[in-house]
């Protein structure tokens, strides 16, 4: 642990960062390791650049600590902090040539000098470094980024690629404790982002300086990184290896935004048993309750396809697609979709059997926020959707649209559109089903199977004869096993269309 | 029915016609009076006597001085109210700038005679008028062309792009030394193109050194309308204009007023002129 502490560069404790009303960064905690190349990865507006920018000293956090070295450093401004940033779109000094862009920050640097007078006795003084120094110091750092002799060059005349470069050589040139890079390839083309991926990554292990990256690209950050910090608004999701991260998300969106994978509903039937696909597998995640329900996730490539009759699951090859290394390969099982990678091709149609690993079978806590399901449209403003049928507003679909006395969706544009068997997807919060004893007023009948008392109210599970699951929250108190039905009013049942790849 | 079509050369053809009628036949005119003098008989003849005389003669060379000197502390002091303003307007990142800016450009739309005469009242009512003349007539045209000024500032400022501060600041610069070394010179297109947009208006406008000064300030445009009307001496009129059209054109010249729009990071967009 003592250890530990000595290594941190960068400490966050408690950070929060709040524009009036909006919080875009709640209570992160974290810390960098000295020398280390970490990076922060989420989707736009996850906070990963405002932390960045806290860092760097451009925002000022509403709480919590920045700490350098040990140091308090949260109200410190940029230009007093040992930190260089290159920034997303280089930021480069469009009136100064290419020398003048990355000796800036030399210029101003002061350094101590020792000196020795006619007595013989020494003395410092600070003194800014002299010109030979700065034209020494540009010239090596130019030569890090490979443009050498570009130092006349006007950086307009520059392709985004030596821009780049230019960007990296400034900010590296003054020799700063952490570099923080913020998204800086996203202007490069594919190939050039490759390159300058490897070229950041042997920067860092020459110069030997910690790096803060910033991305939304997870591939990059798995190739580049030691550390990898998953956000999602505002909050960080998991911190570790590239290999932790990948093999062992810690939730589903994890899993999700980090690599391909296969998310299912599954639900606990004892311990190490899970069940999932109308099937129970073995796996080897603990700490889980019974008949708790929790998402697995199984990645593609950890899927094995056999011969029909030998696998735990039967599915039907639906669609292929080479990629180069491998096939991908989309196979259905029951209304369930998987996704699977192989270097084995499969014909479309084909049957298979599918197994999968008790090691590959990813058990998470299910963060539960909202009931999600799958619903189509059986006629005029109802639809099917988790073993039962409701009213709903289908109007909502196309915004501005209205139904006609004939039950069509008339649009704002004034086409008229037959709903029947679309499909959507359906979601309701858990605090906007109610449960009734007189279980045929209900849309969908089950029974509850769990409840667990949450301090002011009781979180019930409601099972269906199809094994549709609904949570919901209620003040009332009910009993395990009683059968119940689901009211949900037409107007908190919220639809979405699903979009081609959904299907 | 025939479907009407006009190649770009046929559209050219009206702007041609403008151009000869309104630009090049004028200034070939007043370059034909400047250069001649008229003899008993009616006929013209060269002479650069208009030239010499005009530098040779004290007063309009005092005049010339005059002219020059106003407008020079005209431009000076537009500079030095407006930067503040077009940069705090610019680069407050208040959503309703635009309120405050047309607040500023908005005595522009009032007629421009009114204005003066308002603020020859109002210089009255304190007491300058008639005691100093300069001051008063500098206070009008300051008045008059700091709305000029301030928008191809505001222009320039707000295109800066922030990140650039963000990136001198975060080089170790503080804000003094990122203001001179990134956000002047990176406004200095719209301080250029203010300077000339205030500068040439005030060598010409008399109507403010008229009406402010009491009519005891002449400057070129008064002496130029002065040889027109008064002494009814077209040709040293004409070499007035000549001598004060080239006095504009070196001020551009030296402004880089002329320079071509190589690259689009300077906002040479917002040069008016």
């Amino acid at each position: 642990m003592e250890e530990q502490v000595k290594n941190k560069i960068i400490e966050l404790i408690d950070v929060t960062k709040a524009y009036k009303d909006t919080v875009v960064i709640e209570n992160i905690n974290l810390y960098v390791k000295k020398g280390e190349f970490i990076t922060f990865l989420g989707p736009s507006g996850c906070g990963k650049t405002t932390t960045l920018r806290m860092i760097a000293g451009f925002e000022m956090p509403t709480g919590g600590k920045v700490l350098l070295n040990g140091e308090d450093i949260t109200h410190l401004p940029p230009n007093k902090r040992p930190v260089n940033t290159v920034f997303q779109r280089y930021a480069l000094f469009p009136h100064l040539n290419v020398f003048e862009n990355v000796a800036f920050g030399l210029k101003l640097k002061k350094v101590t000098n020792t000196y020795r007078n006619e007595a013989g006795d020494t003395y410092q003084k600070k003194e800014h470094l002299s010109k030979a120094e700065i034209a020494q110091k540009v010239k090596k750092a130019l030569e890090i980024v490979d443009l050498e002799g570009f130092e006349k060059r006007s950086i307009s005349t520059l392709s985004g690629g030596q821009q780049q470069r230019i960007a990296i050589a400034r900010a590296i040139v003054n020799e700063p404790e952490i570099l923080l890079l913020d998204e800086p390839l996203g202007a490069l083309d594919l190939k050039m982002r490759k390159e300058m991926q490897l070229e950041l990554k042997a920067m860092h292990e020459k110069l030997g300086i910690t790096f803060i990256y910033v991305t939304h690209d997870q591939e990059e950050a798995l190739t580049m990184s030691d550390t990898i910090v998953v956000m999602a608004d505002g909050v960080i999701q998991q911190i570790g290896t590239p290999t932790d991260i990948y093999n062992e998300p810690k939730n589903v969106f994890v899993a999700d935004f980090i690599g391909e994978s296969n998310i299912f509903n599954a639900t606990m039937i004892a311990n190490r048993r899970v069940k999932f696909c109308g099937k129970t597998f073995d796996c080897v995640d603990d700490g889980f309750e019974k008949d708790e329900l929790v998402d697995v996730v199984v990645r593609p490539e950890d899927i094995q396809m056999v011969a029909p009759e030998q696998g735990m699951l039967q599915a039907e090859v639906i669609s292929v697609v080479f990629k180069g290394i491998h096939y991908q390969i989309l196979a259905k099982v029951g209304k369930t979709e998987i996704e699977i990678q192989s270097t084995k091709q499969k014909a479309v149609g084909e049957k298979i059997g599918i197994n999968i690993a008790p090691e590959e079978i990813h058990v998470m806590k299910k963060e539960f926020t909202v009931n999600r399901f799958d619903g189509s449209i059986t006629k005029r403003n109802t639809m099917e959707f988790g073993d039962g049928e409701f009213e709903c507003d289908v109007t909502q679909l196309y915004p501005n649209s209205h139904l006609d006395e004939d039950g069509y969706l008339i649009t704002a544009k004034g086409e008229k559109l037959d709903l029947t068997d679309v499909e959507v997807n359906v979601e309701i919060g858990m605090n906007n089903i109610t449960m009734t004893d007189k279980s045929e007023d209900g849309g969908a009948q089950g029974n509850i199977i769990s409840m667990i008392y949450k301090g002011d109210h009781y979180r019930y599970i409601v099972r269906t004869e199809n094994e549709e699951d609904y949570v919901l929250d209620s003040e009332d108190m009910w009993n395990e096993n009683d059968y119940v039905g689901l009211i949900i009013p037409a107007n908190k049942i919220k639809l979405t269309l699903k979009k081609p790849e959904d299907k | 029915m025939k479907k009407l079509y006009f190649s770009r050369k046929q559209l050219c053809i009206p702007y041609s016609v403008f151009l000869v009628l309104f630009v090049f036949i004028p200034m070939l005119l007043i370059l034909v009076y400047a250069f001649t003098q008229e003899a008993a008989d009616g006929s013209l003849y060269f002479s650069f006597d208009n030239f010499l005389n005009f530098f040779t003669n004290s007063s309009k060379l005092q005049t010339l001085g005059v002219s020059v000197t106003v407008s020079f502390i005209t431009t000076f002091f537009c500079l030095i109210i407006a930067y503040p303003v077009a940069y705090i307007l610019a680069r407050s990142g208040w959503k309703h700038t635009y309120v405050l800016l047309m607040l500023f450009i908005m005595p522009m739309w009032l007629n421009f005679v009114l204005r003066i005469t308002a603020l020859r009242e109002l210089l009255n009512i304190i007491g300058f008028l008639g005691k100093y003349d300069y001051v008063n007539t500098v206070i009008g045209m300051v008045y008059d062309f700091l709305p000029f000024m301030i928008l191809p500032l505001y222009n320039s400022l707000q295109k800066l792009d922030q990140s650039l501060l963000e990136a001198a600041n975060d080089l170790g610069a503080g804000d003094v030394h990122t203001f001179l070394h990134v956000t002047l010179p990176l406004s200095m297109p719209g301080i250029l193109s203010g300077i000339t947009m205030v500068f040439m208006p005030s060598m010409t406008n008399y109507v403010v050194s008229e009406t402010l000064g009491n009519s005891n300030i002449t400057i070129l445009g008064k002496m130029i309308e002065e040889y027109f009307s008064t002494y009814d001496d077209m040709h040293m009129g004409s070499m007035i204009a000549i001598i004060l059209l080239v006095i504009i054109f070196l001020t551009m010249l030296l402004s880089g007023g002329f320079k071509e729009n190589a690259d689009e990071t300077s906002s040479r967009g917002a040069n008016l002129w």
